[in-house]
């Protein structure tokens, strides 16, 4: 039996008035790559969230590697990384100088040879003595992802991990993504908008709109589920869905 | 043995952290020379001041040093304060707190690791107004002795408090309260009784100056410069209040942490 790494039950989160994650429930198998998917306001950065512990949920209970997260997350933390384009790393250090820090916040031993490894899979070298804020937005993106894989985390949580790539890298970034995921034997949870790269690198698609869970399956599930030939075409008849209607069928309970 | 990461307490994190704000220092010159200006502008000011007033007052020409000693231990709480929640505010700045805190660091880590660059901040700045001091108006703090690394000590502490308050209330409300960083501690200044007796203060304000630490180190200063005389019953007020309030500030910015997780706060709040 394939456990679950992650593990969320009957999970919301309200700011004041908004519900802006309502009562939803999945869990993560080891091994997989599972896309958070929905359109602007959906809740997949409220539940990465609430999966890294950042966020208290107002109420239902999250399981990554077999801890509660509110009691024991720091029995966990050291085993999973997170890398979004939305939190910055400090912009007056250097990129090595800001790999560094956070190798040693995960308790790294041979930092240096950790980080010159990570800057030559991500192509990060040419740019290791630069200020981070001197960097484009896609040479973010990717110190971003060498700072999320400084641990070699077991369970990666990735929010947006080609934003700002050019085509190019945005391939390679995949690819790397999903050699690491294999080799390392890691399970990656990762919320995005770029549907091409949900197809080519998720086995798993969790769609959330307006804060809940409305549909969850394959890639090919959920193309045959809607008729569809690509995932755009099937989050667009998602997010078109009223609120309340036609959620679709197979609904995980 | 815990692996690293799930130790309660880790020198390595708290190093990490240090050697982040020690990047910081050396990345930016301004910063650096901003860590002695003040506090050698400072004493030049008060170095001419002690220098008229010992020939034109008898109160200061009894001990010449007494105001430039003052000055420079003001200097310290005001350093400390500021080493606590200047390099706070650098991770606001940065927007950095949500890559933190899914790292292993505990928030009292962070607290720790504030506490260690205030102190070598406060060092560097004050140290150097104090070497300063030497050869531009003869004098020298050091005379002090011993004593003194009881009243650095002391109004260190309570810098390290209202920073950590100070900190905690910008994490609450924004970087919008950002400036209290800068006249958070003048609120206490004319109680602490840095440059005049607390005997001076109308009757009904001298209890709340009592309640500073800082009033107690200074009197403390005044007692051993003028009559060679270590006051301990102070030192001991001064170090007992200070124990109080740096529990609370620490409470406090533990319990706002804890609010900024339930409210979202660590991942959105930035300039």
């Amino acid at each position: 039996m394939n456990a679950p790494v992650i593990a969320a039950r009957h999970l919301s989160k309200r700011f004041g008035d908004v519900l802006a994650v309502d009562d939803i429930s999945f869990s993560v198998a080891r091994r997989s790559v599972c896309a958070l998917l929905g359109g602007n306001g959906a809740g997949k950065t409220t539940t990465l969230s609430m999966l890294l512990g950042l966020l208290a949920p107002s109420s239902g209970q999250i399981s990554v590697l077999g801890e509660d997260i509110q009691r024991h997350r720091y029995r966990v933390l050291g085993r999973m990384n997170f890398s979004s384009p939305y939190v910055d790393l400090p912009q007056r250090l250097t990129v090595t100088e800001n790999l560094s820090v956070y190798g040693h916040l995960y308790g790294l031993r041979g930092v240096r040879a950790r980080v010159r490894e990570l800057a030559a899979e991500l192509d990060i070298t040419a740019f290791l003595d630069r200020r981070y804020g001197t960097l484009s937005a896609g040479q973010r993106t990717r110190v971003a992802l060498a700072k999320a894989m400084l641990n070699r985390p077991e369970v990666l949580l990735l929010d947006e991990p080609t934003a700002s790539l050019d085509p190019d890298s945005a391939d390679r970034i995949r690819g790397y993504l999903l050699d690491y995921q294999r080799n390392a034997g890691a399970t990656v949870l990762l919320a995005s908008h770029n549907m091409p790269e949900v197809e080519r690198v998720c086995d798993d698609v969790i769609m959330l709109r307006s804060g809940r869970l409305v549909d969850r399956g394959t890639p090919a599930q959920l193309l045959a589920r809607y008729g569809r030939r690509t995932l755009e075409e099937v989050f667009l008849d998602i997010a078109r869905q009223q609120d309340g209607h036609g959620d679709a069928a197979g609904m995980p309970s | 043995m815990k692996p690293p990461a799930e130790r309660l307490f880790s020198l390595q994190r708290v190093g990490a952290m240090v050697l982040r704000y020690l990047y910081l220092l050396r990345a930016s010159w301004p910063r650096a020379l901003e860590l002695v200006y003040w506090p050698t502008m400072q004493l030049v000011l008060w170095g001419f001041i002690s220098r008229f007033l010992a020939t034109n007052s008898s109160w200061v020409a009894q001990a010449s040093g007494v105001l430039l000693a003052a000055v420079l231990l003001w200097d310290v709480l005001f350093r400390g304060q500021l080493g606590v929640s200047l390099a706070f505010f650098e991770e606001m700045y940065s927007r950095n707190l949500g890559h933190l805190f899914v790292s292993p660091l505990r928030p009292y880590e962070l607290v720790s690791a504030l506490l260690v660059i205030s102190l070598i901040r406060t060092l560097i700045g004050v140290g150097g107004a104090a070497l300063l001091a030497i050869p531009l108006y003869n004098y020298s703090i050091f005379g002090l002795g011993l004593p003194l690394v009881a009243f650095f000590a002391n109004l260190l502490v309570m810098g390290w408090w209202i920073g950590l308050l100070v900190a905690g209330l910008v994490l609450r409300y924004g970087l919008g309260a950002e400036s209290l960083a800068w006249v958070a501690v003048f609120a206490v200044a004319p109680l602490s009784g840095i440059y005049y007796p607390i005997s001076v203060l109308p009757d009904w304000l001298q209890p709340v100056a009592w309640a500073l630490p800082s009033s107690h180190v200074f009197e403390g200063m005044r007692a051993l410069i003028f009559h060679h005389r270590l006051d301990m019953q102070m030192l001991a007020a001064a170090a007992g209040l200070n124990l109080l309030y740096l529990s609370l500030g620490v409470t406090v910015f533990l319990a706002v942490f804890r609010r900024a997780r339930r409210s979202g706060l660590l991942l959105h709040i930035g300039e």
